[in-house]
């Protein structure tokens, strides 16, 4: 079964994100390939069964050193999507994504994350799936295909699980539990050096940039800075605690 | 100019108490404040709504059952959207809320901005989390109809008063769809929802097992608390990974949020530094927790917690 994985170029959660100026950040922070999406590589290889496992990304040319760690977990080859500027519409990320993909060929199923950590959209799975005329489910948990169908579990508040069904080809969503993601090991990232990524911009697609939503700020999430410290026995710090939440954060 | 659009997201028949908030985020905007209601089933929801500005309520069906059909829920909500001439959609960011607004933006093709924490509905303006909470982002929708799901409990609730209509729509989604829920697997759980609560009680490494969190349930009970866990206790096997807060757990934003024997980590902290007070209670003074929170409690969680549990009763019992 050909399988496409969509990967986005996100920085490293761990990273501080200095901001410059009013939508822009210091980009010489670490990217790493988005965490939802490793389980949709690790997934992507399992499912596969010796056929290809391509890699889609929309992002900078940057992005080909996330390629090559998707490349390196054993991932065949990558169509990169280059475009100029850092926060695409979803809308325009999934035109781009289904365009690479109906040029390159017939999906048996593609995976995604269930959100990219940078931007959060939450949707561009949703969009691929229209595109490409699939069905789509997201937040999926667990999964297993037998004769051309998938039975999935997708998370729901409060850990309980819808399960599905689902014909392939399908669009998946996925997100943590689904499988432990593999570290891949010196030979194969020497191997993924070699691998080839091919690079379409994204004007060649016909694609506009522009997109119907638009980041007009970014700025830091407000800090609160130092707890007030409340110090003493057990008991009275409790009591006091309690006090202040009433009285002065009025939050009881 | 078109109408507001305010998906409500129903479940095993009952309307959530957070959907009030949303109704709230939406009776500033122009035009007719429509509550899309999708089930099979009729559900009495409508005295409630209006209450909160709703100026008409509209029971949503399909040519096909749509309660087990996500895809056809989606189409049916377009066809909808549609027919009220809905410009602009708000719903709630729950898992169905979140699923449910994708297939309908996607359907339409509308931009939409999922889980956002603050809105100007007129204005078409939202405020959302970007890296893990790292960053607040102004993002702005353009289009002949724009999605906003809105975070649980970023909007507070307000009654507004006013009368409701009420009607059903029935919409042609073209047959069933290909997706089909098969069943749903219940955890029951006496404790209230996290991404739902109002008070969320947070344990981490340091509760050291998993009988150990009833001392924070014992705790959470009187006060009608959710109970959480940081990555570590998830990892340790002392609770459940759906009770994980942070960057790989749940979102949620309390009024008030007071994490136990929680280092206060980056990665914990995306998963809830937008509620409203957050308290640490913490061994170490130099625990991180302490340099981002309002009030610090130091001393043992083993001590302290039971101590809560006791005030608690005492002031608000
Ligand atoms: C990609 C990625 C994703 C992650 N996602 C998440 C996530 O979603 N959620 C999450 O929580 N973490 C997440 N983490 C892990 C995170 O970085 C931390 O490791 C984790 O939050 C630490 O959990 P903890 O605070 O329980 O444990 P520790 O960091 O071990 O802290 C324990 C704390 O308990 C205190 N303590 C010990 N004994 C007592 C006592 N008797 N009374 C009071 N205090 C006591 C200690 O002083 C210490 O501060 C993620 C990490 C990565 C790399
Ligand atoms: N620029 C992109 N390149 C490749 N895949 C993407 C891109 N943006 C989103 N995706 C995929 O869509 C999923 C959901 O992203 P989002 O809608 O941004 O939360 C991600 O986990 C990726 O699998």
């Amino acid at each position: 079964m050909k399988v496409y994985v969509c990967i986005k170029h996100v920085p490293n959660t761990a990273a501080k994100i200095t901001l410059e100026g009013s939508t822009a950040y210091d980009e010489s922070v670490k990217f790493v390939v988005n965490p939802y999406d490793e389980f949709a590589v690790e997934e992507g290889l399992k499912l596969a069964d010796g056929d290809e496992v391509i890699l889609v990304c929309v992002g900078k040319e940057t992005a080909v050193s996330t390629m090559r760690s998707a490349l390196a977990m054993g991932a065949s080859r990558g169509l990169l999507v280059t475009v100029g500027e850092q926060f695409i519409s979803s809308g325009v990320a999934a035109q781009a994504i289904v365009k690479a993909i109906q040029a390159d060929g017939e999906p048996g199923i593609v995976l995604c994350g269930k959100q990219s950590v940078d931007s959060e959209g939450m949707q561009t799975h949703y969009r691929i799936a229209k595109g490409l005329g699939l069905p789509v489910v997201s937040e999926v948990a667990a999964m297993a295909i037998a004769d051309g169908k998938a039975t999935i579990e997708r998370e729901l508040e409060g850990g309980s699980r819808e399960v599905i069904s689902v014909a392939l080809p399908v669009v998946i969503g996925c997100t943590k539990g689904l499988n432990e993601p593999r570290y891949p090991k010196l030979p194969d990232i020497l191997k993924a050096k070699k691998k080839e990524i091919k690079q379409i911009p994204l004007s060649d697609l016909g694609i506009d940039a522009a997109g119907k939503t638009a980041v007009t700020n970014l700025e830091s999430a407000p800090e609160r800075g130092a707890a007030k410290m409340i110090t003493g026995d057990a008991q009275s710090m409790a009591n006091e605690l309690v006090d202040l939440l009433i009285n002065e954060a009025k939050v009881l | 100019m078109g109408n507001i659009g305010i998906l409500i997201d129903v479940q095993d028949g009952q309307v959530k108490e957070t959907n009030y908030g949303v109704v709230t985020a939406a009776a500033s905007g122009a035009g007719e404040k429509i509550a899309l209601v999708v089930s099979d089933n009729a559900v009495d929801c409508k005295d409630a709504l209006q209450k909160y500005g709703v100026t008409k309520v509209v029971h949503v069906t399909a040519d096909t059952p749509v309660d087990s059909d996500p895809e056809a829920q989606g189409k049916a909500i377009a066809e909808a959207i549609k027919n009220f001439d809905i410009t602009t959609l708000v719903g709630l960011s729950t898992a169905k809320g979140k699923d449910q607004m994708a297939r309908a933006a996607a359907e339409l093709d509308a931009p939409a901005i999922l889980d956002v924490m603050a809105l100007d509905i007129n204005a078409k303006t939202v405020t959302k989390s970007h890296f893990s909470g790292k960053t607040y982002a102004s993002i702005g929708l353009t289009g002949d109809v724009v999605v906003i799901g809105i975070r649980m409990n970023a909007v507070e609730a307000i009654e507004a008063g006013g009368d409701a209509t009420a009607e059903s729509f029935q919409a042609s989604v073209g047959g069933a769809g290909r997706v089909t829920i098969t069943e749903i697997k219940k955890v029951e759980s006496k404790t209230v929802d996290l991404t739902e609560a109002k008070i969320i009680i947070t344990g981490g490494r340091s509760l050291e097992s998993a009988d150990n969190f009833a001392i924070l349930r014992e705790c959470a009970e009187v006060v009608g608390a959710a109970v959480g866990a940081s990555r570590a206790a998830v990892d340790s096997g002392y609770a459940p990974h759906a009770m994980q807060v942070g960057q790989t757990g749940k979102t949620v934003s309390p009024n008030l949020y007071i994490g136990c024997g929680i280092s206060g980590a980056l990665q914990h902290f995306a998963g809830m530094k937008t509620s409203k007070v957050i308290v640490g209670i913490n061994i170490d003074k130099d625990a991180p927790i302490f340099s981002n929170c309002d009030y610090g409690v130091l001393g043992d969680l083993f001590e302290v917690v039971p101590a809560l549990t006791k005030a608690f009763k005492e002031k608000l019992g």
